[in-house]
């Protein structure tokens, strides 16, 4: 479920571009109105707030925030104005160009169902004018790429060959071969209903869960951006509720990561990966948020969790 | 009697069969079995067999495949393009049939044809295409191309030797193959020169490297082989061949698969030209064959025309006086009008 709000009855497209107009005109931005307006519109209202502002003012919306905006909040609103749809392609494209960040591509990868991914891949080829996959094949080592195939999306699955991968997958782990080909052969290919037929097949045949078979001491970055890829697949509210809680436990914030997951799942799923957040850290999401984050970045995030 | 001889003899050569000459022997015929008998006695297709003539089982068998072709055909032409191209698949990975079939259907087909198949196939076999050529591969990556190996005239040494080299080659096959048919390549015509070029230089580091060990360099061919746009892979070849003064096509005419896919990716109707030309063969075994029917039905409503012109061009020949001279039948009369005549 959401945690966006969206106030009764919703002005039209036209007037919220006028305040919007309002906060960014003159000597300084009105941030507290921006965040009123985008915060609180689902995807279809703010691509119509966008045309207006473009029909209205003969200027793009996006371009003139990008420029009004500074930070954190500015990264966040850029990354929030879009269809969730786009947003993904944007975010795998940025990704892509500044230093690398393959949790953006893993989760975009592993989370989305087949249709979702394909959407993602179309609006890819549309904003860039190239494909996703040669991106992430020019930019990064080859194997990323691979997790991006159009799995079946189907409920049938084959429990031999769901064991005999677990022991394949298992060889792997325990011998530390170096044959990573079978393992993203497996990863990259099957369909998530039968690589959770595998999972479960691995936990039942060698006593504990492929993901902590893979959590060790000092996992290898293959390892752990597998791990990453498995608690996707197998549990994504889990996953995110960890990346929240990673993001907001160190020292220094990580911010991109807290922008990442808050934004792209506001509209989706924000309220369940809440009430996790909370059984599991015994902290509400908003206090953790208010605690570590400041200023208009942080009444943005508040906006979007729902507070 | 010695014309209807010929008749028959004739009806039953080739490709397809000549349904309308054997209604017309069947009519002349009839009431007359010696005439039949005198038939058997002469032909090859049967064999004394004490009292009476035996019809020999490779002419059975040779019977049922040919009359099967105006199925075949019809049934192929009636059928969804996606169903096609996803059976076809799944039918090289389970009959372990030559992997340049699937080069050849994921390179050819536009990037929402083949993910129209990718749906098909879901839908038919519940599996993904990409699943099942990673797991095929995996299991007899001998299918592709390397009989050789098992030459009887090569001395064991050689073989040994030749299994040396190929064997890192196998998760090239693997990369290259999945990488193929999960494609979704933009499909615009904008092209970025500078990248063109240097990946022009890239796949020629690649082949001159393709006898050592380093496994880079190779990636980075199946790389871009697998990602890039076919505009873009145009221009890559067109610098490819100002660099190097050679064509890509020919760089890798002896390589399995990845001749097939330069030249599919390349000029398709060069290629889907040889393939025609190699089912009229005297070579040709029934895989080459049945690629006649492949390529006419799946080509018809795309670009069957420009097969046409490189065909004669390639081959100083028409197209449709080959079609006349090596097939059949209700089979001819299907391929000439799928062709266009």
């Amino acid at each position: 479920m959401a945690t966006l709000t969206i106030p009764h009855p919703v002005p039209s497209a036209a007037e919220d571009a006028e305040h919007i107009r309002k906060a960014v005109q003159g000597w300084g931005t009105d941030e507290k109105a921006l965040i009123l307006v985008l915060a609180h519109r689902d995807a279809a209202q703010r691509k119509h707030v966008r045309l207006a502002y473009e029909e209205m003012y003969n200027e793009n919306l996006i371009k003139r925030l990008e420029s009004e905006l500074t930070g954190h909040f500015e990264r966040a609103v850029y990354r929030w104005i879009f269809d969730p749809i786009e947003r993904e392609a944007v975010m795998a494209h940025v990704a892509l160009k500044k230093t690398f960040d393959h949790r953006v591509i893993i989760e975009i990868a592993c989370v989305n169902s087949p249709k979702e991914l394909l959407a993602v891949k179309g609006a890819y080829h549309a904003r860039y004018k190239r494909s996703l996959e040669e991106d992430v094949a020019a930019h990064t080592a080859g194997d990323f790429r691979k997790a991006f195939t159009y799995r079946y999306g189907g409920d049938e699955i084959d429990i031999s060959l769901a064991g005999s991968e677990a022991g394949i997958l298992r060889d792997v782990i325990t011998q530390q071969k170096s044959n990573h080909e079978e393992t993203i052969r497996i990863l990259g290919t099957r369909s998530k209903a039968q690589l959770n037929a595998t999972f479960n097949c691995y936990r039942e045949d060698y006593g504990t869960p492929i993901e902590e078979s893979l959590a060790g001491e000092a996992p290898s970055e293959f390892a752990s951006a597998l791990r990453m890829a498995i608690g996707c697949i197998v549990n994504p509210q889990l996953y995110f509720v960890e990346a929240l809680h990673d993001a907001l436990g160190k020292a220094d914030t990580d911010e991109d990561a807290l922008t990442r997951v808050i934004v792209m799942h506001a509209e989706k799923d924000l309220r369940g990966i809440k009430e996790m957040f909370q059984g599991r850290n015994n902290v509400p999401l908003e206090q953790a948020v208010r605690q570590k984050t400041s200023g208009d970045y942080k009444a943005f995030l508040l906006a979007l969790i729902g507070d | 009697m010695a014309e209807e001889h010929e008749a028959l003899t004739r009806a039953f050569s080739g490709l397809g069969v000549d349904e309308s000459s054997l209604l017309t022997v069947i009519t002349k015929w009839r009431k007359q079995p010696e005439k039949r008998r005198g038939f058997r006695s002469s032909s090859p297709f049967f064999k004394p067999h004490g009292s009476f003539e035996r019809c020999e089982d490779d002419f059975v068998r040779s019977l049922k495949v040919e009359f099967a072709r105006f199925k075949n055909i019809t049934v192929l032409w009636a059928m969804h393009p996606w169903e096609r191209d996803a059976r076809w698949i799944h039918h090289v990975l389970h009959k372990a049939h030559p992997f340049n079939i699937i080069v050849e259907i994921a390179c050819t087909r536009s990037s929402d044809e083949l993910l129209g198949a990718r749906k098909a196939y879901h839908a038919l076999f519940h599996h993904s295409i990409e699943e099942d050529v990673a797991y095929r591969v995996k299991e007899n990556y001998c299918n592709v191309r390397t009989s050789f190996l098992f030459c009887p005239t090569s001395s064991n040494s050689d073989t040994i030797w030749i299994m040396k080299i190929y064997r890192p080659k196998r998760s090239m096959y693997l990369q290259l193959l999945v990488g193929l048919v999960s494609a979704y390549r933009y499909e615009g015509s904008r092209v970025d020169d500078e990248i063109a070029k240097s990946e022009a230089k890239a796949l020629g580091h690649a082949i001159k490297n393709a006898g050592s060990k380093d496994p880079v360099e190779n990636y980075e061919a199946i790389r871009i082989l697998t990602t890039r746009s076919k505009t873009h892979l145009k221009e890559t070849f067109r610098h490819y061949n100002e660099i190097y003064g050679k064509s890509i096509e020919q760089e890798f005419a002896d390589e399995s698969c990845l001749g097939e896919t330069v030249q599919c990716l390349g000029s398709s109707a060069s290629y889907f030209s040889k393939v025609i030309d190699k089912a009229f063969g005297e070579a040709a075994d029934k895989i080459a064959q049945d690629a006649l029917t492949r390529v006419v039905v799946s080509r018809s409503d795309v670009d069957i025309e420009e097969i046409k012109a490189v065909y004669e061009k390639q081959y100083k020949a028409k197209l449709e006086d080959k079609i006349v001279k090596n097939t059949r039948g209700n089979y001819r009369d299907a391929l000439l009008s799928l062709v266009g005549m």
